[in-house]
């Protein structure tokens, strides 16, 4: 017989035994008026079953008014197909002796054949029994009821308040007793809270007996079961940027579409700047967009953003932008990840950001959260919505374990990093991996400013990653460096051209002279000429006046020759 | 009705019977009681003998089967059977079991 609840008729492979009994357990609190109510109020809906609720517990007014945030209808249903039976004992009631259900079932019967109601639910009966002060009683009340139902051919409900499955023997007989048996758990893990549902016992059918978490919407009790095992998703090869030019570079291309980006990172590191600039991104190209934040008003992150550079605001007026904020602590997991498909549905946006992811799960030793958390994550993939999720790592653990298993179904994961060095902190990125795209396996440094967010090279010097001051110290030196070089080749230079001045006007001098010398020469070979015509001239004429051919005159006229000629004729005398 | 016949009337007994050995009725009950399963039986029984013993000036005993007449149980928000209701004087008093513990019953009824 389905219930209506999704979820629950998958695992059971069409949910609860026809004709016979099931019981129903759970703590205050764990959703067993929900679940059996759910069941009553869908099968009289969608099945048009008609069915009783005998409400021990709460009056039916009460039980109605809980439920109406539920949708079903219930006021509708109960003109027709549902019946809502008060069964508490006021207060005054006096007892005197032992008592026995016949009457209300045959009251029960009475109703049902009149309704012709195929369902039926008792609901919190343990309230009743008790006054019965008597363990055997109870339990034979407990076996009348059964006795009935199988006679009457009534689906029946038992709900059980039971506050530990396992201690609590009290009603354990019940256990055996019924056909079915579905626990339900409230707990609280590290202050946040977690359904799950098991069925414990199935007579006559396979079942699953996992722990399955579950959830109450707006819809009622869902259950989240893991889904197909098989995955199946389209896969998109357009890249979509995430609003960083320069990571998208890193990225050789950007994000796939309908991928999810995981963006982790210790307080501070500008994860939400970066989901910033993705949002922005997605905006600007006219896609529907949704960011969810945790624990950070709406207003507030859009007036940080803005900081940076980052303008959403317009966005959110024209209705691309949706800014969803919640608190982390309230509903949980498994309830706010319904909220979030819900507002998914709601608003169908192209690019989804929720910011921190971690908040959903940091109280994570639970197993259900994990769950919950990728099965959303499926559901988005699913739908082909790109994620940026961040997740929030504790200073210096930055070991997979922390984001949950969810770096492990991220397909793009950033992680962003703290390095101290010469007394300050400079932000570092790096992309841990990248599936599907080539990516850098350089750190760069992250800078934000009031015009914007910029990726830097870091740069390597003696075996260390220099950042913030130390790179600006290692630029300025670096460049004074090339400055002093630039000087000393300058200086050289001049040197060297003085030099070349030096020889060139040496080379000058020398020309000078030689030029010089030349001329000297000249001069004087030109008056040796005219002294050797003198001396010719001169001997001619002595010659003449001697009227002598003396050799030996001749001779020392010749030694003469370089002496005035004045002189070589005293000589001569 | 799916309550089956046999199981109907409370033995060698009309299943609607004001035992009145009276002319005013100061003290008037209803007893629900389902056909005749242990209990009732007891209830019926201890029910009478009390209203004989306790009050012989006069009383109204109403006995209801709910296996002929559920819808008066429905009407009267039966649970439980037995229960005895006291229907004057008034306010109504539930009294719910075999009416077994005499002194409790003299108590509620002899509130006045």
């Amino acid at each position: 017989m389905l219930t209506g609840i999704q979820g629950f008729d998958e695992i059971t492979e069409g949910g609860l035994p026809r004709g016979r009994t099931t019981l129903v357990m759970g703590g205050p609190g764990s959703g067993k008026t929900v679940f059996a109510l759910q069941t009553l109020a869908l099968g009289a809906r969608n099945f048009n079953e008609a069915g009783i609720f005998v409400a021990f517990e709460e009056s039916a007014r009460q039980i109605i008014g809980n439920a109406s945030t539920f949708g079903w209808d219930l006021p509708k249903l109960v003109k027709k197909k549902l019946y809502f039976m008060d069964a508490q004992l006021t207060p005054d009631v006096v007892k005197s002796g032992e008592f026995d259900l016949i009457g209300l079932l045959t009251i029960i019967e009475a109703k049902a054949a009149q309704m012709n109601a195929t369902r039926v639910v008792f609901d919190g009966i343990d309230v009743l029994l008790s006054l019965l002060d008597d363990a055997t009683a109870e339990r034979r009340e407990i076996y009348r009821v059964r006795e009935w139902l199988l006679r009457t051919g009534l689906t029946g409900i038992i709900t059980q308040k039971v506050s530990d499955i396992d201690e609590d023997r009290r009603y354990s007989f019940l256990q055996f007793m019924v056909d079915c048996v579905v626990v339900l758990r409230h707990q609280v893990v590290s202050g946040s809270a977690f359904r799950t549902l098991r069925v414990m016992k199935y007579r006559g059918s396979a079942f699953g007996g996992d722990e399955f978490p579950i959830a109450l919407t707006t819809k009622g009790m869902q259950l989240t079961h893991r889904g197909p095992t098989e995955l199946k998703y389209k896969v998109s090869n357009e890249r979509i940027s995430s609003g960083l030019p320069r990571l998208d570079h890193m990225l050789r291309g950007g994000y796939y579409r309908g991928s999810n980006v995981l963006i982790s990172g210790a307080p501070g590191t500008a994860k939400s700047t970066l989901c910033g600039l993705f949002a922005a991104a997605a905006c600007s190209r006219g896609e529907h967009t949704l960011y969810v934040s945790f624990d950070e008003g709406a207003d507030q992150i859009v007036r940080n953003l803005r900081s940076v550079g980052i303008q959403l605001g317009p966005y959110v007026q024209a209705g691309t932008l949706r800014m969803y904020s919640t608190r982390t602590r309230g509903p949980n997991v498994e309830d706010q990840f319904s909220a979030l498909r819900a507002k998914v549905r709601e608003h169908k946006p192209r690019c989804l950001i929720v910011d921190p992811l971690s908040a959903l799960s940091t109280k994570l030793a639970h197993l259900a959260s994990a769950d919950a958390a990728q099965q959303f994550l499926d559901f988005l993939k699913a739908e082909e919505i790109t994620v940026v999720n961040t997740s929030l790592m504790d200073g210096i653990s930055t070991d997979e374990a922390t984001a949950t298993g969810i770096s492990t179904i991220a397909d793009t994961w950033i992680h962003l990093s703290y390095v101290v060095q010469d007394g300050e902190r400079n932000r570092a990125l790096t992309i841990v991996k990248s599936r599907g795209t080539g990516h850098s396996n350089q750190v760069r440094e992250l800078t934000l400013t009031d015009g914007g967010v910029t990726l830097t090279d870091v740069f390597v010097a003696q075996g260390k990653v220099l950042m913030g001051v130390a790179r600006w110290e290692w630029e300025q030196e670096e460049q004074a460096e090339r400055k002093r070089a630039q000087i000393m080749a300058d200086h050289k230079r001049l040197q060297l051209q003085l030099r070349q001045a030096e020889a060139a006007a040496r080379l000058q001098i020398i020309q000078t002279e030689m030029e010089a010398r030349a001329a000297e020469l000249s001069v004087v070979d030109s008056a040796a000429g005219v002294a050797s015509t003198l001396l010719k001239a001169d001997r001619e004429m002595l010659r003449k006046l001697r009227h002598a051919d003396d050799e030996e005159a001749i001779g020392e006229s010749a030694d003469a020759s370089r002496t005035p000629a004045g002189r070589g004729r005293r000589h001569a005398r | 009705m799916r309550a089956e016949p046999q199981r109907g009337a409370v033995a060698g007994m009309p299943a609607n019977i004001a035992t009145v050995p009276t002319t005013k009725a100061d003290l008037k009950l209803r007893l629900y009681v389902a056909g005749n399963a242990p209990n009732s039986v007891r209830a019926i029984a201890n029910a009478r003998a009390i209203c004989t013993e306790h009050f012989p000036s006069g009383y109204e005993l109403e006995i209801v089967d709910l296996f002929l007449h559920p819808q008066r149980g429905m009407d009267d928000k039966i649970l439980v059977t037995p229960t005895l209701l006291k229907l004057v004087p008034g306010p109504m008093q539930r009294l719910i079991g075999d009416l077994s513990d005499t002194q409790t019953i003299l108590m509620t009824l002899s509130l006045e």
